[in-house]
């Protein structure tokens, strides 16, 4: 697997939360001939099913992902200029100056208006510009815009994907599909390997709203074992290192209430066996991830969470280490061939 | 589409080379002579038609130079900081890619995750001395391999054609070097010195030197200009507004424009049936405002392509009103050796 492509491919399709239709072909496509089935449910998470090696009934393990991405969408047309609110959570202070494209009767591209410098007040240099009081325009003439646009099409921020020094690379939505990747290649580590338990790669969608996909997927799989992967924070100027994990420093295994201490020990123990680098990540509560949800599933989900450190998460430049979502592919691999190892009892 | 490639070259200020090199291909074979000057600007000559011995010399300028960022500072975690180069709103940097230096090295602009951000925080500008660029490096020594200071940094933005509308970056001044490029392809009554200036955004330093060394006896700055559009609730000047036609300027921040050239333009484009506007008086400067203080004075003027959005990485052109500048540019070029009451005083 062509990680750098896969990661592209994934990263500069559209697909904010709700709509994640076209990401989701794409990681069906990549995904297709590792498993032995594939299902999408009504939610829209895409299931695929790779069996285990052991006698049945097997235990199930179910890895999960979600392709949605935040974005904006148009909440008024204003002589041709259209108002917009937002799809999960940006800070406003990304966004002038930004090319964005609109998902209107046909897509249009469009910037997120920013005023030139000359016509500023020093008053008005000093504010930040709140996101009702931005406009996306794409350039055409108003009577045009009313034919091509209405109130809730979709906005996505327009940033292609950029490989940096040192296998690093920045993109729009690495949140999550960079864990979508890690989830593939995993899957393309499990072809080499023997492993008993059956295996469900879900890519989860409406995450960046209410941990949704998660919630009614992991009710259809019912796994016995639950490891969601997401990003986490990534060391950053001006962010006190307390708040970070190290980008290049290979994936976070999160601890805390949101976790299963065995399902932790487990990943603990097998990146430290195959010496895969890793880092620990401390949660005392709400992890803001799918694990929050998988857990209490139907009777309660054993759960484990892995991040993949992200530099800038929610600004159209997410900045990660390639290095790390291949480590967390392997890693999930491992883990999977040696959970007949882990006794769940607490 | 000329215009285009131009967008997508790389000038800032003091670095225009890219630029001049896509000009030049595209007029030598339309110039009759052509040189570069001490600092950089491109200098070329149309000769008069109708062989006139002493024929009357006007300068037409358009600055090859766009805004940008100048690295200062390699951090020890091999962060860049920077400084800008002409006039930016650091509002509009936060989360933008850049290309840095000769190497065309990619960046990011940084930005704290929205998660770890505070609502005081939120609500506060962050300053240029805050900013930092990120190109994948861990340390200084390693993004010293790649970058030295006083490398400049430029907005990654690829024009598209959208309709009638050209989405690019540095239509200040990119815009008004294609419609010169236009101009030299034909031969007018009078002699055309176009002139392709460097560091206008520095303070229209190309212009200047240019203006000494030619003499024209009239000048004529394009540019792609100030247009504050936006719908908005008080009642204040857009500056210019886009697909409304160029722009004549009365007088900016930096000249009171010739009144005969400013007549001359009007008459033209009410009778060639174009449309034009008036720039708000008061805002921005230009060249104009440089070459019309050299030696003892010239009479000049300014035509400008409305462009929204100029300083920031992206912004919008109309082909319209790009393609009647040229028209109207044209025309009176055509009409200024007959109708320019030239040497006289203005009164």
């Amino acid at each position: 697997m062509e990680l750098d492509k896969l990661l592209q491919e994934l990263c500069d399709a559209s697909g904010i939360s709700g709509y994640e239709g076209a990401v989701r072909e794409l990681v069906a496509d990549a995904m297709r001939s590792y498993v032995d089935e594939m299902r999408t449910d009504a939610m829209g998470n895409l299931i695929g099913l790779r069996r285990g090696f052991g006698e049945e009934p097997r235990k199930k393990v179910m890895l999960a992902g979600h392709m949605d991405e935040i974005g904006l969408i148009v909440s008024q047309i204003e002589k041709g200029f259209l108002r917009f609110t937002q799809v999960g959570g940006y800070d406003a202070r990304v966004l002038p100056g930004q090319e964005v494209l609109v998902h209107g009767k046909i897509p249009l591209p469009g910037i997120v208006a920013a005023r030139p410098p000359h016509v500023l007040t020093p008053e008005e240099r000093k504010k930040v510009i709140k996101m009702r009081e931005l406009f996306v325009d794409v350039g055409l003439p108003p009577e045009e815009v009313e034919t091509q646009v209405n109130v809730g099409d979709l906005i996505t921020l327009h940033a292609p994907y950029t490989a940096l020094r040192n296998k690093r690379a920045t993109a729009k939505a690495f949140d999550d599909r960079a864990a979508v990747a890690s989830i593939l290649l995993c899957l393309e580590e499990l072809s080499s390997m023997r492993h008993s338990w059956d295996v469900f790669a879900v890519a989860t969608v409406q995450e960046e709203v209410g941990l949704r996909g998660a919630i009614t997927s992991t009710f259809g799989v019912f796994p016995d074992i639950g490891i969601a992967i997401d990003v986490t924070h990534g060391d950053t100027p001006g962010v006190p290192e307390t708040e970070t994990v190290e980008i290049g420093g290979g994936p976070s295994i999160t601890v805390g209430p949101n976790i299963h201490p065995k399902v932790y020990e487990a990943l603990v123990e097998t990146a430290k066996r195959y010496e895969i680098p890793y880092q620990v990540e401390a949660a005392p509560g709400r992890t803001g991830t799918d694990a929050w949800a998988i857990q209490v599933t139907r009777s309660g989900v054993p759960t484990g969470l892995l991040g993949i450190p992200t530099r800038y998460m929610h600004a159209p430049v997410e900045t990660i280490e390639l290095t790390d979502v291949r480590r967390t592919g392997r890693l999930l691999a491992l883990t999977i061939a040696h959970l007949d190892e882990v006794d769940l009892s607490r | 589409m000329l215009l285009q490639r131009l967008s997508d070259a790389r000038g800032v200020s003091g670095k225009e080379d890219a630029v001049r090199e896509i000009i030049l291909d595209e007029i030598r074979t339309h110039v009759d002579e052509y040189r570069v000057d001490n600092i950089g600007n491109l200098i070329a000559t149309v000769h008069a038609s109708g062989g006139t011995e002493k024929p009357h010399r006007v300068m037409v300028d358009a600055h090859m130079d766009e805004v940008g960022l100048m690295i200062t500072q390699v951090d020890k975690n091999g962060m860049l900081r920077f400084r800008p180069v002409g006039g930016i709103d650091p509002r509009v940097l936060p989360a933008k890619r850049v290309l840095i230096g000769q190497d065309a090295i990619p960046g990011v602009i940084g930005i704290k995750a929205v998660h770890l951000v505070t609502r005081e925080e939120a609500e506060k500008v962050i300053k240029f001395d805050q900013l930092y660029i990120d190109i994948g490096a861990k340390k200084k020594e390693e993004a010293q391999e790649v970058i030295r200071l006083g490398d400049v940094a430029s907005f990654v933005t690829q024009s598209r054609l959208l309709g009638r509308t050209v989405m690019g970056k540095a239509f200040d001044d990119r815009v008004g070097c294609a419609v010169l490029a236009e101009l030299v392809k034909e031969r007018y009554p009078i002699e055309l010195v176009a002139v392709f200036s460097v560091q206008e955004e520095v303070g229209t330093r190309g212009a200047r030197v240019a203006a000494y060394d030619i003499e024209p006896e009239v000048a004529i700055a394009l540019e792609g200009t100030i247009c504050d559009d936006l719908p908005r609730k008080e009642d204040v000047t857009p500056v210019t507004q886009m697909g409304h036609g160029p722009a004549i300027t009365k007088m900016d921040r930096s000249l009171v424009c010739d009144r005969r050239l400013v007549d001359l333009l009007v008459r033209v484009a009410t009778e060639i049936e174009i449309p034009y506007q008036f720039k708000a008086p008061g805002l921005g400067g230009t060249d104009a405002g440089a070459i019309h203080l050299v030696r003892e004075g010239v009479p000049a003027v300014a035509v400008s392509v409305p462009a929204r959005y100029i300083h920031t990485p992206v912004s919008f052109i109309s082909l319209d009103d790009f393609e009647n500048a040229v028209k109207l540019m044209k025309e009176a070029l055509r009409r200024l050796d007959a109708e320019f009451p030239w040497g006289e005083r203005m009164q």
